[in-house]
């Protein structure tokens, strides 16, 4: 059967669908995971405390879905990826997911109960929900830009070299700590959007702000170590790129200086970087001049632009291999068959506007600044 | 394959799996239940109907936040643990997953946030139309994690791809529109509403008992004896015995059910009683039904339900032949141009996964001898004792099911609300349904062994390439925080029951206060006539 797009055009849109899913999880369940990683900093009281898990408790359970969608998309999209990357970091993996378990009930179960050991425990748990997974999806970028240490063998299965540990080098953990910072600024600037003036909003701004500059600061480092720090792969032979999805059929090979190619050979794609340095400065002057859906704007900038950066400059490598540069997953030999990335296209194009379209609506339906009168008040409020 | 990494995979599958289905039913079936309520309380505009969805949506809130939290496991196991199996049939198994996240997680998950915190944003029926979404979703998340589970249990709609080493679609109608993922479907979520059934009866009895909350336990008991009537007739009746005939797999997941060693001439009879042995391959002390099975299993007096060993026979002519595909992998590994070879492979491809089966005994199934063949095909059977008692303890709660649900439905019509021994009955049989559905899903899936995907890929070639320390760190780490919540979960769920309902007051900002009083309705002030 002959269908209405061609394989090689399919994997393109498929690695920008992926690319879109990651940020849509970032820009939305991004700003739950900051805003609980400044729980115990911003928040002094149980009612302040209660103020801030307010302003997301009726929206990031749909937040959370980018989330599930993203590992699903990819397992259908990228069955490589989703087979190497997830056994691949195996204990990171299952840190995140015992992290995100601690949200669901923490939101839930909180404020069934009255007393203060019982709600301190809790924070803890949400605190920790929101702070692991930034910092440990940052460590995982960090070492897919390094390179993961796997190989593939004649049947396509993957073993594996290192450690937990192993995965926190200097560079990974810069990367992390990006992540956090990027995270936390984008939850301030939805803190400070969504709270009702008083000093748990004053709080969020200046944890905000120097979320800010540590992003902007770790983002400029993290560029330097990419162009100097010898990371890199390229493809070493020619690539069929609307051939049949197996690594074995075109070799890569580590090039340092690699990731920065594309930006030299394909320069609109510079602005990826530009927005991520300029999203926190606007986020900066947000947050300074009070204007709070710039700030959240300009976290929203930063957001984008960051993840856009990473993927641009690996392209066409989704996972190269550290240890087997042979064995690294690509655009063009790492996808699900044809008529798989064609059925998923369509899915997606019925189905993601109409989600789109409720996910609008919830958020109207919730629009507003949460004060300590409705949280004290309100019967239904966590 | 290292097995101890297997055997743990698989104890770390079944454990996540078989906690996450604790708190799934209840949603599946609740959510339903709530929909009636509400859709009551807006026919009405009767505030008691209000507070008793409010109050079963509390309880459900505390369960769903458990479904939520245990789910996200699931999503991202098969890559975890069973790595080589995400890459063989990601290309099949990966759709239905992503499809569950875009049509049923997003709905669910953003319905429910307006379901708890719209009450005083929305209006009666727009708040109805957030709760029937959140049933909706649920419900489509079970469809498609189920249609990705039929297609482990009857793989239609894709083949291998020898350049690409993976089972690839084929026919995505052919996935979707499975007959045994429909069955399944149906026979789950009805489960699923018989639980929540059980569940709302139970402590509607429980209120009854205690002579307290009477409005809301009466109604309440009225709705769940009705539902749970029809869906524990849904269970049992459209249960999903339908697919057993399709495939090798099947036939043997009902032989082993049966312990029916040898085939029977038609109808055959069903065994209520026998203690089946796997090393003797034989059943002692059996005490059968004359023609039932023939009659269930195949829905004629002439179909025959095959046996085990016939079966057997079976499966080592589909392992020899699968070693002719097999072969032609191989040559087509080292040179995918091979004519030859892929005509060779062409004539026996849909056996491969029963030349895999060889792994398990030799390095490389090419050099098989006759005993390594034979071990291979009596390993397609898989545990008889435990799935011949399970499925009979599964099949006999469901009919209990259908008795309790009967009488209820009965007291209910009758207003007999003071029968004190069937309200002890009820709260007494409250963990009853979980037993049954757990026991259901270890029939599906211990009945599948010894195949991830029927006939294409064996459960031990799936796993990741991990050490024994890494996934008993997992497992202890899963183990630990389950049983923590599990403890929590409870007594919140107790301390909810033994709260009752409470009457609701919508909250009003307080700018709303000053606007000024509407105006007196003109029918005021004009006088009665």
């Amino acid at each position: 059967m002959a269908l209405p797009l061609d394989y090689e055009t399919l994997r393109l849109i498929w690695w920008a669908l992926i690319g879109v899913l990651l940020i849509g999880f970032a820009l939305t369940d991004g700003f739950d995971l900051g805003a609980m990683a400044l729980l115990p900093f911003v928040a002094r009281n149980d009612l302040e405390r209660r103020m801030v898990i307010n302003t997301i408790s009726a929206t990031w359970e749909g937040n959370q879905v980018w989330f599930i969608l993203g590992g699903g998309a990819i397992f259908a999209a990228w069955p490589y990826v989703y087979a190497v990357s997830f056994s691949g970091f195996y204990l990171a993996m299952f840190l995140v997911l015992a992290a995100l378990i601690l949200r669901p009930v923490g939101f839930k179960y909180r404020s069934k109960r009255p007393e203060p050991a019982w709600r301190a425990r809790w924070d803890w748990a949400l605190f920790v929900g929101g702070l692991v997974p930034a910092l440990v999806f940052g460590v995982a970028v960090g070492n897919v830009l390094l390179g993961a240490p796997f190989r593939l063998d004649s049947d396509l299965r993957a073993f594996y070299e290192g450690s937990l540990l192993g995965l926190f080098t200097p560079f990974s953990l810069l990367t992390g700590l990006l992540s956090v910072a990027m995270l936390v600024l984008h939850g301030a600037g939805w803190l400070a959007m969504k709270l009702e003036p008083g000093p748990v909003q004053f709080r969020a701004r200046r944890f905000g702000a120097v979320a800010a500059v540590a992003a902007l600061v770790l983002f400029a480092a993290g560029g330097a170590y990419v162009a100097w720090g010898g990371l890199g792969f390229r493809m070493a032979e020619l690539v069929d790129t609307a051939g049949p999805s197996n690594p074995h059929l075109a070799r890569a090979a580590a090039a340092p200086g690699g990731w920065l190619t594309n930006f030299a050979a394909h320069h609109w794609m510079m602005a990826a970087p530009v927005l991520g340095l300029f999203g926190p400065v606007v986020a900066l002057a947000g947050l300074r001049m009070r204007q709070d859906a710039l700030a959240f704007g300009g976290s929203s900038l930063a957001v984008v632009g960051i993840i856009a950066t990473v993927g641009l400059s690996m392209f066409p490598f989704i996972l190269p291999s550290a240890i087997d540069p042979a064995s690294s997953l690509t655009v063009w030999n790492a996808s699900s068959s044809h008529l798989t990335l064609f059925i998923m296209l369509v899915v997606v194009a019925v189905f993601l506007p109409i989600v789109l379209a409720y996910t609008t609506w919830a958020y109207r339906v919730m629009f507003g600044r949460v004060g300590e009168e409705e949280v004290r008040l309100n019967p239904d409020m966590y | 394959m290292d097995m101890a990494v297997v055997e743990l995979s698989r104890l770390q599958f079944a454990l996540t799996a078989l906690y996450h289905f604790l708190f799934v039913p209840l949603t599946l079936g609740l959510s339903f239940i709530l929909v009636i309520m509400e859709s009551v309380y807006v026919m009405t505009d009767r505030p008691v109907w209000r507070d008793i969805t409010r109050f079963w949506g509390k309880l459900f809130g505390i369960n769903f936040a458990m479904g939520v939290a245990t789910g996200l496991v699931m999503e991202f196991q098969f890559g975890m643990n069973w790595s080589y199996y995400s890459h063989y049939v990601g290309d099949v198994f990966g759709a239905p997953l992503a499809i569950e996240g875009l049509m049923a997680f997003f709905l669910e998950a953003t319905f429910v946030g307006l379901m708890f915190f719209g009450w005083d944003k929305l209006s009666a029926r727009q708040h109805l139309f957030a709760t029937f979404m959140v049933a909706l979703g649920s419900n489509f998340s079970a469809l498609w994690i189920l249609i990705a589970n039929g297609w482990m249990q009857h793989p239609t709609g894709a083949a291998f791809n020898p350049m690409t080493m993976r089972m690839e679609v084929t026919n995505f109608y052919d996935v979707v529109f499975n007959p045994v993922a429909q069955a399944k479907f149906v026979h789950t979520v009805s489960a699923g509403y018989v639980a929540a059934s059980v569940f709302v009866l139970g402590v509607s009895s429980w209120y009854l008992l205690k002579g307290r909350h009477l409005e809301l336990a009466k109604r309440s008991f009225a709705v769940a004896a009705a539902f749970g009537l029809a869906s524990a007739l849904s269970v049992v009746v459209l249960g999903d015995e339908s697919g057993y005939t399709l495939t090798d797999n099947q036939k043997m997941k009902l032989a082993a059910i049966e312990a029916e060693w040898h085939t029977e001439p038609a109808p055959a009879g069903i065994a209520v009683f026998g203690l089946p042995s796997s090393s003797g391959h034989e059943t002692l002390y059996e005490v059968k039904i004359p023609y039932v099975l023939g009659i269930i299993g195949t829905r004629s007096l002439t179909g025959q339900v095959e046996g085990i060993y016939p079966l057997v026979a079976h499966a080592r002519l589909r392992i020899e032949r699968g070693l002719v595909a097999y072969d032609a992998v191989e040559k087509l590994k080292a040179n995918p141009k091979d004519v030859a070879a892929r005509a060779q492979f062409e004539t026996a491809k849909d056996d491969l996964g029963y030349a895999l089966l060889l792994k398990r005994f030799v390095a490389d199934p090419r050099k098989a001898d006759a005993a390594a063949l034979d071990k291979a095909a009596w390993s397609t059977v898989p545990n008889v004792p435990a799935l011949f008692w399970m499925f009979r303890g599964m099949a006999g709660l469901g009919f209990l099911f259908i008795g309790f649900f009967a009488t209820a439905l009965v007291m209910a019509n009758t207003r007999r609300f003071d029968a004190k021994w069937f309200l002890r009955v009820a709260v007494a049989i409250i963990p009853l349904p979980w037993i049954a559905i757990e026991l259901g899903w270890l029939v599906a899936e211990i009945g599948r062994q010894p195949w991830a995907v029927d006939g294409v890929l064996p459960t031990f070639l799936g796993a990741s390439s991990l050490t024994t320390g890494q996934i008993w760190t997992t497992i202890a780490g899963f183990t630990l925080l389950y049983s923590v919540l599990a403890v929590i979960e409870v007594r919140l769920m107790v301390a909810a029951i033994r709260k009752g309902p409470e009457g609701y007051t919508p909250w009003q900002p307080r700018r709303d206060a000053v606007s000024p009083p509407a105006a007196p309705r003109p029918s005021h002030s004009v006088p009665a006539e």
